[in-house]
């Protein structure tokens, strides 16, 4: 007769509720871990998807995950001579926040370096990859953009023509994927009236010299747009991409771009440990002590949920005792609910996490090793927190029967 | 259990002494009796006179201080130590009813009985087929799928006497089996003491303050500060 199942079964509707809250408390610990996975995941996601060999950053900085990263859009044709390099493509990225349809859009921008980089590698949801060199846009479905919206950032409007799914910044923004160039509009976007306040104050710094009337078609090309004085006109980008051609070491094209005094060369996996150490490290660690302290809480929540339910027994296990039942089978009535207990928990965890987490706002990553790391916890914590209700019960004299 | 010996139980100088030094209160005071096979005796005397105490020793469940126990012709304790497997020994052969049935809750009429001999390794359809047996025998046979919290005080204490006599035990203790029931419930009960003796031949030892009842007994003995008195009556059976 297996007693455990009999008790469980007298008091079914207890032991579903306990374990209840104790898989409801599982499932925070599990939710915990997966913010704690899903942070590293957006964080080292476009690192990642971007596919590329080699990062070549401002000299002296390490990236724009890291700091501000300003290059001019030339080195990308200096590094596309490099010997080795199969690929070069500028990489713009910046966060923008606008009002759109009476709420805020915050999203991440990231330029494509058109016409070789067109999002084909983004895992679209709907819709399609960029096919025009302007006001095309790929956003991500957390933004709350459907296909064929149109969205007024800077003076240009922008048509949603793909949607792409789980793709946001370390800090849990939505990604949009537009051309560099427009990017770089979108980046800096400048009002009329701010350029025509810049233009007079060219002309008026100007008069001041003798320039304007030695050379009045200098002046004339001052106070004119920014874009057609030579020494103004450069774009900047926040970093190159570079990809490696087959048959060619990675380390040694680095070498040779690292030698330009302008620049920092990082590969994939430095500027993947770069991110990981820099931006999302913190609350990378804080979320990690966090549930750590969560599984403390939990481990003794769940030690006194089962000797509650041990000491709420002791008289039966008294009379068993005084029946002559061998300890074996009182240590079976406590283990084997124990047990039982944990595993119906960490089931109805996993079933409510399922349910619930998709609709957290930032990315919840449960993967298989998370799952079996915790139900080795709990079996743990159900073993040790067991030991304290065994040694009460075999502590319990059959002569309490009669208290 | 040597089955030849005519005494279920053959107690000697049985002494029990709770506590040490000027706080020690000496409970039992050299107590020596004997209760033959098929045999119900009723134990009286007022509260505190230690009936509980002597009934809890001659059930293996205290030791006494001093003294002797002899179970079925098998020396149980002697000599300040138990001298059998008593865990071993109150499975195969006692009996314990009380004066709550204490029944496990979460278990039917019919499993209380069949858990008992399944631990003395009874196979559990035999165990079943017995326990049924003894709940027909005992008059709830009809209740024997009810949980204890749906049968009534004196259903329960059937229930528990089925329990007691589960592994045919050479002696039954009763600890005021009757003193939550009603004066007819309580008398049917003691009737039924008095079947089980005479019918399965076990001895039964009943701590009662009902003194209604005692024309039912064979025999009584009284307590009175830890000790027996000596002019104990002998009822006609």
């Amino acid at each position: 007769m297996n007693l455990a199942v009999k008790d469980i079964r007298h008091g079914l509707g207890r032991f579903v509720l306990t374990a209840t809250g104790i898989g409801m408390l599982l499932m925070v610990v599990m939710g915990m871990g997966g913010i704690y996975r899903g942070l590293v995941a957006e964080a080292t996601l476009l690192v990642d998807r971007s596919g590329a060999d080699l990062w070549v950053v401002q000299s002296g900085t390490r990236g724009p995950f890291a700091e501000i990263s300003r290059l001019p859009r030339a080195i990308e044709d200096r590094v596309a001579t490099v010997p080795g390099v199969l690929s070069a493509r500028a990489f713009v990225s910046h966060t923008i926040q606008r009002e759109h349809r009476v709420r805020t859009l915050r999203m991440m921008i990231q330029g494509l370096a058109w016409p070789q980089d067109r999002g084909t590698w983004l895992p679209l949801a709907a819709g399609r990859a960029l096919r025009r060199a302007h006001y095309e846009m790929i956003a991500d479905t957390s933004s709350g953009l459907p296909l064929g919206e149109r969205v007024r950032l800077g003076k240009d409007t922008y048509t949603v023509v793909g949607l792409t799914r789980r793709m946001a910044s370390s800090s849990g923004d939505p990604m949009a994927f537009v051309t560099v160039a427009d990017a770089l509009a979108i980046q800096f976007d400048v009002p009329g009236e701010a350029i025509r306040v810049e233009r007079a104050a060219r002309r008026a710094r100007l008069e001041d010299l003798d320039l304007h009337r030695t050379q009045p078609q200098t002046a004339e090309r001052a106070a004119g747009a920014s874009s057609m004085i030579p020494a103004l006109g450069t774009e900047m980008v926040s970093a190159v991409l570079v990809n490696v051609a087959p048959g060619y070491d990675a380390g040694e094209v680095a070498t040779r771009i690292a030698a330009w005094p302008d620049v920092s060369v990082f590969a994939h996996e430095g500027q993947r440990d770069l991110l990981l150490r820099g931006s999302v490290d913190r609350a990378r660690r804080q979320i990690g002590l966090f549930t750590v302290l969560l599984v403390i809480v939990s481990a003794v929540v769940m030690a006194l949920i089962l000797y509650t339910l041990t000491l709420e027994k002791l008289h039966d296990i008294a009379m068993l005792k005084l029946m002559g039942a061998r300890n074996t089978m009182i240590l079976a009535l406590i283990l084997q609910q124990a047990v039982l207990l944990g595993a119906l928990g960490l089931c109805l965890a996993w079933a409510l996490g399922l349910w619930i987490f998709p609709y957290f706002p930032r990315r919840v990553v449960v993967v298989d090793e998370d799952l079996a790391r915790l139900a080795a916890i709990v079996l743990g914590i159900y073993f040790a927190a067991s030991v304290l209700g065994v040694r009460k019960a075999l502590a319990v004299q059959p002569n309490e029967v009669l208290a | 259990m040597s089955a030849g010996t005519a005494l279920a139980v053959e107690a000697t100088g049985l002494c029990k002494t709770f506590g040490k030094g000027h706080t020690a209160v000496e409970a039992i005071r050299d107590v020596s009796l004997t209760v033959a096979r098929g045999e119900l005796v009723a134990l009286l005397g007022p509260s505190g006179a230690g009936k509980s105490t002597l009934l809890t020793m001659l059930g293996l469940i205290v030791p006494p201080s001093r003294g002797r126990v002899v179970l079925g012709g098998t020396t149980a304790f002697h000599g300040g130590r138990f001298r059998v497997n008593v865990r071993r020994f109150r499975r195969e052969h006692l009996g314990f009813v009380f004066q709550k049935a204490n029944l496990i809750p979460f278990l039917s009429a019919l499993e209380n009985v069949q858990l008992a001999l399944e631990l003395s390794d009874v196979a559990t359809r035999r165990a079943r087929s017995r326990a049924m047996e003894l709940l027909d025998y005992l008059g709830v046979a009809e209740r024997a799928r009810h949980l204890p919290s749906k049968l009534s005080g004196g259903e329960q204490q059937r229930v528990a006497v089925a329990r007691a006599l589960a592994n045919g035990p050479n002696l039954i203790l009763a600890d005021e089996p009757t003193a939550a029931l009603d004066s007819v419930r309580g008398r049917q009960v003691m009737e039924l003491f008095r079947t089980v003796a005479h019918e399965q031949g076990s001895a039964v030892l009943v701590v009662t303050h009902d003194h209604r009842a005692l024309d039912v007994f064979d025999r009584s003995i009284e307590m009175e500060d830890g000790r027996l008195r000596p002019a104990a009556a002998v009822l006609a059976r």
